[in-house]
């Protein structure tokens, strides 16, 4: 069971790892999505994963009865799933301005657009976007 | 999205989902549910509403900007950590106020202040995020 | 008794909820946000003082006993970082209060600026490896939301690269927790020091090698830190000074958390990668710094070099070492933190950070080339200031440990931090300004103040180092015997399992 897991684990963030170094950034957040999927699912299989009852303590005992899965990798997946959740609605976010304001999602563009002199006089700061 | 169906169906529907939203997350302290999954099933209640209805319905619908949503969230959230203080407990132990009322037992407890607080964030946060992707 | 060791989390918590329900009213954001700052001083000095009298700090949070629940730990090193970086976020509101323009406070720079805060502390005290995780997220999160505020093309391009390099090393922080968790069946740090080292050896090095890039990514090393010159100069000098004060530090200090408490098994292969990447970190840090001709650019550069002279401490592992790590951590983060609102002076008052832009404000300003001097020629070493203190320690570390390349890199590139700043003193503050520019005289007072503030602050850390140095010992005394951490943690049991005294 964890050889399979273990290997899915590999296809899936070697998957991950090409999108990664794509030049196109929708690709790379693409690519992100799919490695936070494959390290949840690493976290999954390093909690060793057992067939068994949800962890649950039926109404009136004080502990499970009988073997249950391991409660605590679900807790920590749940709580990175989240949180990758956010940093992926973040990326996404970021992505969209950055193609509204630049005009581009190519990493080879990006730097070459904001180099560009630009003919407004600019204060640093100032200057805020809606 | 302009669809009668969808419309109709919704405005039928956000009712019960919320409702459902409010009984995931009371279940929450013993069985599956908690006030995560239930603020995540509200936040797609009023989402499933500015699809259908327009994004400034669903703003009206919800009365008051999600950030101050999110504000009362992480207030109760983190306030509900101060009960245990109060008793000499470390911060967050869970404090629990059971009396009888009305024939039934009743139990109020600091971690079910916490759950609010975390219904609260996440219909706070995920509806911040689906209004600033909807403005546009 | 354990309010103190959660108030620096909770009370930016706290401050995040009142910030948001103030939306519309900036006025009171202000006062909010800067009261709290300071009453999180307050908290932090406190809680030093809890440490220095009873030893490390310990909360079981909702009362579950560790190494099950989470725990809050605060030894001298963390209580030391929660000071200073009380100190900066309190520096850094008051400055905020007149640099900001209204446009980006209305899109939520105070309550977004609360929450890097309890991540900041958070990272600091929690005791705990997932939640360090958790805590990282959350003061990545709202550095994503403080350096792209205002969706300027500079800072849009800057913040892709800051955010796709920090995502990934959040990927293998995450990664090389589960394995962790899946090696030892425990997260809680005290608890893996016992239980580490009954684990493969093997195993626990390449765990502990998957650590280092992640840290060391946050924590902008060689070759990792390509990151932080591309986006630290383009958010408002508000943002970016309490960046360069103190988000590669959470770096640092997981650094040394990772390799004193954690991945000491085998010193002598970790430790020397450590001290490579050291080297290398000073070196490339000031060479790109040579190269640069902004303001906050060169600044950004001299982040990574100083980094190398705390790394440089750690891997050599030695008390006198370690002493030197911490003393630069403080002494690191309170100068670049000022340096960088020192730039921000320059730029209200010259109106550029391009250096060729600038010029001509000694005449025009002698406090300001005063408030310049002082931090500056700290980071470079000058006696008697901070800074000369902090080199001197690791420079004997390192002749003790018999180390003399490393002291060489170590001594050359302060004197090639020396060039840097004379560049900037001499572009920026002593020749005249370039034709067309005229300097500004309406710079609010109130920008001042904190600058002065973190000058004096240098100052008495240079003259009576003393106190300081004796912190920054306690600290390393700590660091060299986790047995002391484990037995506040878990119980004297577990630390006679170390083999030390608790």
């Amino acid at each position: 069971m964890e050889v399979v897991l273990a290997l899915v684990v590999g296809v899936i963030i070697a998957g991950a790892l090409y999108l990664v170094m794509q030049r196109n950034l929708l690709r790379f957040v693409f690519g992100l999505i799919l490695l936070s999927g494959g390290v949840n699912l690493l976290l999954f299989t390093a909690g060793r994963p057992i067939r068994g009852a949800p962890p649950l303590v039926p109404y009136g005992l004080s502990e499970p009865a009988g073997a249950v899965a391991n409660a605590l990798p679900q807790a920590l997946i749940l709580t990175a799933i989240v949180i990758g959740f956010g940093l992926t609605a973040f990326a996404l976010v970021l992505l969209l301005r950055a193609y509204e304001r630049l005009g581009t999602l190519s990493t080879d563009e990006l730097t070459a657009r904001v180099a560009e002199p630009r003919p407004i006089a600019d204060r640093g700061d100032g200057e805020v976007a809606p | 999205m302009n669809s009668v169906i969808l419309r109709s169906a919704t405005n039928l529907l956000i009712a019960v989902l919320l409702l459902f939203s409010v009984f995931l997350m009371l279940r929450g302290h013993d069985l599956p549910g908690g006030g995560f999954i239930g603020g995540l099933l509200a936040a797609s209640a009023v989402a499933l509403y500015a699809i259908a209805n327009g994004h400034r319905a669903a703003v009206r619908l919800l009365r008051v900007p999600p950030q101050a949503l999110i504000a009362w969230g992480l207030a109760l959230g983190v306030g509900a950590g101060f009960f245990a203080l109060l008793q000499g407990d470390p911060y967050l132990t869970g404090q629990w106020l059971i009396f009888a009322f009305a024939g039934v037992e009743w139990k109020l407890s600091s971690p079910l202040v916490f759950d609010v607080g975390v219904y609260l964030v996440v219909v706070g946060v995920v509806l911040t995020m689906v209004f600033a992707l909807e403005e546009r | 008794m354990s309010w103190v060791l959660v108030a620096p989390v909770v009370l930016p918590l706290l401050t995040t909820a009142a910030l948001f329900l103030l939306r519309e009213r900036l006025e009171a954001q202000r006062v909010v946000s800067t009261t709290s700052a300071a009453l999180g001083l307050v908290a932090a000095i406190v809680l030093l003082g809890r440490v220095s009298d009873g030893g490390i700090q310990v909360v079981q949070f909702g009362n579950w006993s560790a190494p099950f629940g989470i725990s809050f730990v605060a030894d001298h090193l963390s209580a030391i970082m929660v000071v200073i970086s009380g100190v900066m976020a309190t520096a850094v509101a008051v400055y905020a209060l007149r640099d900001l323009d209204p446009a980006r406070e209305r899109l939520g720079y105070h309550p977004v600026f609360h929450v890097l805060l309890a991540g900041i502390n958070g990272a600091f005290l929690t005791g705990d490896l997932f939640n360090l995780y958790v805590w990282f997220e959350v003061l990545l999160i709202s550095s994503f939301v403080l350096l792209t505020l205002g969706n300027r093309r500079e800072q849009l391009e800057g913040g892709v690269k800051y955010v796709a390099v920090n995502l990934v090393s959040s990927l293998i922080f995450l990664a090389a927790t589960g394995l962790v968790y899946g090696t030892t069946g425990t997260l809680n740090m005290a608890d893996l020091a016992v239980k580490l080292p009954q684990a493969d050896p093997a195993l626990v090095v390449t765990l502990s090698m998957l650590f280092l890039v992640a840290f060391g990514i946050k924590a902008a090393v060689f070759p990792l830190f390509f990151w932080l010159p591309a986006s630290y100069h383009t958010p408002p000098v508000a943002v970016s000074a309490i960046f360069a004060g103190m988000l590669t530090k959470v770096g640092v200090y997981a650094l040394i958390r990772a390799f004193t408490l954690l991945f000491v098994g085998d010193v002598a292969l970790t430790h020397t990668i450590l001290l490579w990447v050291a080297g290398l970190t000073m070196l490339t840090g000031v060479l790109g710094a040579a190269a640069q001709s902004e303001f906050r650019k060169i600044l950004s550069f001299h982040i990574i070099s100083q980094i190398g002279y705390m790394i440089l401490g750690l891997a050599l592992y030695t008390p006198l070492g370690l002493l030197g790590s911490v003393f630069y951590l403080v002494h690191h983060i309170v100068v670049k933190g000022n340096l960088f609102l020192v730039a921000g002076l320059a730029r209200a008052t010259g109106g550029s950070f391009e250096l060729a832009k600038l010029g001509g404000l000694y005449r025009h300003r002698p406090l300001l080339a005063v408030l310049f001097v002082v931090p500056a020629f700290s980071l470079a070493g000058f006696p008697p200031l901070s800074g000369f203190w902090a080199k001197l320690v690791v420079v004997r570390a390192g002749l003790e440990a018999r180390e003399w390349g490393f002291v060489a890199v170590a001594l050359v590139v302060g004197l090639l931090t020396i060039y840097s700043m004379t560049k900037i003193w001499q572009a920026a503050f002593w020749t005249p300004a370039p034709e067309g520019t005229t300097l500004r005289d309406d710079v609010p007072r109130l920008l001042y103040a904190p600058v002065i503030a973190l000058a004096l602050l240098t100052l008495v850390i240079g003259f009576w180092s003393g106190p300081f140095v004796a912190l920054a010992q306690a600290a390393a005394t700590e660091l060299l015997n986790p047995a002391a951490y484990v037995g506040a943690v878990l119980g004297p049991e577990a630390a006679a399992q170390l083999g030390g005294t608790p």
